[in-house]
């Protein structure tokens, strides 16, 4: 009924968190004049702003088209009070919020376990070479 | 069939992106748009099968028609938005160099 509200809202708090990070890593990346900042601006590896809107681009491509798919539906609508159920009574908002706890809540914590594992295997993958350059010259 | 439809939608643009490995053509916006939708009807799927069980799988063939018509029109949604952010962002210069043209 208008379960992607959850993974709606938890993309907000993830995109204003990536664009608060991504200041503060260019800041630091400013401050320090190093290897190691170098090695950063090389792209070497990802910094975690950018893993975080991976995470935010999932949850809006998602709530994007799924907000269509309720629009379809008539679960939602262009005008106030914009969720179908609102409008209903109380009974359907009481269902609405059931839907928003589980399926909602559900498809949040999927989104969000895939792209954990998603940073897992990347952090894997950036780590290849590395180890394939200290076993060619160990 | 929603669901399925995205999931091929996903696997072609991932496919396409890998293969293309052309940032300008800005097809990770395909591949978060599917892949989130997907994932996020799968959800809704299991939701729905352990409501249905067996019955998930059979659906009447109006609902499949009609499951088939949004799958197809959630695909062509996730096209036009890519396609209006190529334009706009213009990663290329296409459209800025067109316009200097004239």
């Amino acid at each position: 009924m208008a379960c992607f509200l959850v993974p709606g809202t938890e993309a907000i708090l993830v995109t204003g968190a990536a664009l608060l990070l991504g200041k503060y890593e260019q800041n630091k990346a400013k401050l320090s004049l190093g290897a190691n900042s170098a090695a950063n601006e090389d792209g070497k590896k990802t910094g975690f702003s950018r893993k975080l809107f991976w995470l935010a681009g999932l949850l809006w491509g998602g709530v994007i088209l799924l907000a269509f798919e309720h629009l379809w539906h008539g679960e939602i609508q262009p005008f106030f009070p914009f969720l179908t159920a609102a409008a209903e009574g109380p009974e359907a908002v009481s269902e609405m919020l059931h839907e928003m706890a589980t399926v909602g809540v559900s498809m949040a914590i999927l989104v969000t376990a895939v792209w954990g594992v998603m940073v897992g295997v990347t952090s894997a993958i950036e780590k290849r070479p590395e180890k394939a350059n200290a076993e060619a010259s160990a | 069939m929603t669901l399925l439809i995205t999931v091929f939608a996903a696997v072609t643009a991932t496919a396409a992106w890998y293969k293309k490995n052309d940032r300008e053509m800005m097809l990770g916006i395909l591949c978060w748009m599917f892949w989130g939708a997907s994932l996020m009807w799968l959800v809704d799927a299991i939701f729905e099968y352990a409501e249905l069980r067996a019955e998930y799988f059979t659906p009447a063939l109006q609902d499949m028609i009609n499951d088939t018509f949004l799958g197809l029109s959630v695909v062509a949604l996730a096209l036009v938005i890519w396609i209006v952010v190529l334009l706009i962002k213009d990663p290329k210069g296409v459209v800025k160099a067109r316009l200097k043209k004239k």
